[in-house]
């Protein structure tokens, strides 16, 4: 399957996405947050994609917004794709997708203490790598400093 | 006697802490067991305690200096880290290597892939009460190390890529002491099997021991080794073919059991696969450069970059956001032995608390490559 082949299906199951990248090695699919969870599930049980594979699960901090980036895989095929869902910088907040891959269920925990992004019906989003009793921000969001930081 | 047991005996579960300077977490990690007598009923995980934040110093750092810092994550696949990154600066930026690169690469990757596969056998075994397998285990990879030593003067953190080739160029014992290793090597892994494979305690102490199926390995992002013990074809050298890994010949190693004897036979079986490749590329080592010229500062285009090798615990991908400046925007380190720890709780859910030892022992997990 190539990459605009893949395309074409998604467009069928899903409208609304923006997708670039068909020339590279693999397809690259911007969406809205509310769409994210309705976007996975179909994905991964579409018998032909079957995208089924979380591989990463990435935060980042945009500038503007923060986002997070979604690296799906299909065993069967072999085929990645990447999703990007942005949110708003202050309280942000994206649907939680770890019913749908348990994989997600720690990377999200991650992504929300570097990076403040608060994954809604998350069931417990701790503290996994800060000391639990952390309030000094979100440190790997742009704009956070500290006076430890020595390389600027 | 019976009656007294079940209804006036009130039992009630209970916490126990597990580390974080636990010797069988191979590291800081920290466990939180919940267990009901001997039972595991949850095992939830703390991490962090050596959380060095390498993808927010990587935003600080050119693509260069960042190779340095690769290694510090998953230090027993030190070279395969360093080589994704090489990969992917040389993919973004069209560097075309040349075979004798390709094929000291893939060299050093099974050496390292061996000499990490050998300590995971030594300490499997120590974790499960054979102390004999770590000397044995240690023997070997000595004679890795030494190679190492002499080809680019580390043994551990070994920063022997670099964008556009190697550091040095091949020592001249490097073959000879390669031969050496191998015929030494496969007179030794048979040994392995008579001392620990084939003990009758060591099997009872694994063998359907936390299981886990195709479904749930596939759903839990696991990889690598752990994953090909569950059925799961997963190895990139297969899968996405990189430096030298389309011109050898060898077999993914793939175990249907999903118990921890299975992801036992899937490292012992790749050792010998990595020994055959080895073998393949030692007489065959190409004439030419070793390192190609690039630019002194180097910058991707903009767009989002992925590259992703086969370390010896799986699946290590590197992605990275670039915006077109000498520092990359984002790095993100996917690490394989995260990804196998979240099956952690999945996989002892039922078990008595020494069978999480063996099984957190099959996971092979290194903890800084998890605390990144």
């Amino acid at each position: 399957m190539t990459n605009t082949e893949i395309k074409n299906k998604i467009e069928k199951i899903l409208d609304g996405l923006v997708f670039s990248g068909e020339e590279s090695d693999f397809l690259r699919i911007e969406t809205n947050k509310d769409k994210i969870r309705d976007l996975m599930k179909k994905l991964k049980e579409d018998g032909e994609l079957s995208f089924d594979y979380l591989f990463s699960l990435t935060g980042v901090d945009f500038g503007e917004e923060l986002g997070v980036i979604y690296h799906l895989e299909s065993v069967k095929t072999r085929k990645l794709i990447q999703i990007t869902v942005k949110t708003k910088r202050e309280n942000a907040e994206i649907d939680t997708i770890h019913d749908i891959f348990p994989a997600a269920y720690f990377n999200e925990i991650e992504a929300h203490e570097f990076f403040g992004i608060k994954f809604k019906n998350h069931p417990d989003l701790k503290h996994l790598f800060l000391p639990e009793d952390w309030d000094k921000g979100y440190p790997m969001r742009k704009d956070y400093t500290d006076i430890n930081m020595l390389i600027r | 006697m019976e009656e007294f047991l079940t209804d006036q005996l009130k039992t009630q579960e209970y916490f126990l802490n597990m580390g974080p300077q636990h010797p069988a977490t191979h590291g800081v990690l920290r466990l939180l067991l919940k267990l009901d007598g001997e039972i595991i009923r949850n095992v939830d995980m703390d991490l962090g305690f050596i959380h060095r934040s390498i993808e927010k110093m990587c935003e600080r750092n050119t693509y260069k200096q960042i190779i340095h810092l690769t290694d510090r994550l998953d230090y027993l696949s030190s070279h395969m880290n360093n080589e994704a990154v090489c990969l992917l600066v040389e993919k973004a930026l069209n560097i075309e290597v040349s075979d004798r690169i390709k094929v000291i690469r893939t060299m050093m990757d099974e050496l390292t892939r061996i000499s990490s596969h050998v300590l995971w056998w030594g300490v499997m075994g120590m974790d499960i009460g054979a102390l004999t397998t770590f000397m044995y285990g240690f023997r070997e990879r000595e004679m890795i190390n030494d190679i190492f030593e002499e080809t680019c003067g580390a043994r551990l953190t070994m920063n022997y890529n670099v964008i556009g080739g190697l550091r040095y160029d091949l020592h001249e014992n490097f073959v000879k002491r390669v031969k050496e290793f191998i015929k030494h090597f496969k007179k030794k892994l048979p040994e392995y099997d008579k001392l620990l494979t084939n003990n009758v305690i060591f099997r009872k102490r694994i063998e359907g021991v936390g299981y886990i199926s195709e479904k749930d390995a596939v759903a839990y992002g696991l990889n690598g080794p752990t994953a090909r013990g569950s059925g799961v074809s997963c190895d990139i050298r297969k899968i996405h073919p990189y430096s030298a890994y389309d011109r050898v010949d060898f077999e993914e190693v793939i175990f249907t059991e999903g118990d921890s004897y299975a992801r036992y036979k899937v490292r012992i079986q790749e050792m010998w696969q990595s020994l055959s490749i080895l073998e393949q590329l030692v007489d065959k080592i190409p004439e030419g450069e070793y390192r190609v010229k690039t630019k002194a500062v180097i910058k991707l285009p903009e767009g989002d970059y992925l590259q992703r090798v086969e370390a010896a615990r799986g699946d290590f991908g590197i992605f990275v956001k670039s915006t077109g400046q000498k520092f990359p925007y984002r790095v993100k380190f996917r690490s394989p032995g995260f990804a196998n720890l979240t099956a952690l709780n999945k996989m002892t859910q039922g078990l008595k608390i020494a069978d999480l030892v063996a099984v957190l022992s099959t996971i092979d997990i290194v903890v800084p490559d998890i605390d990144r």
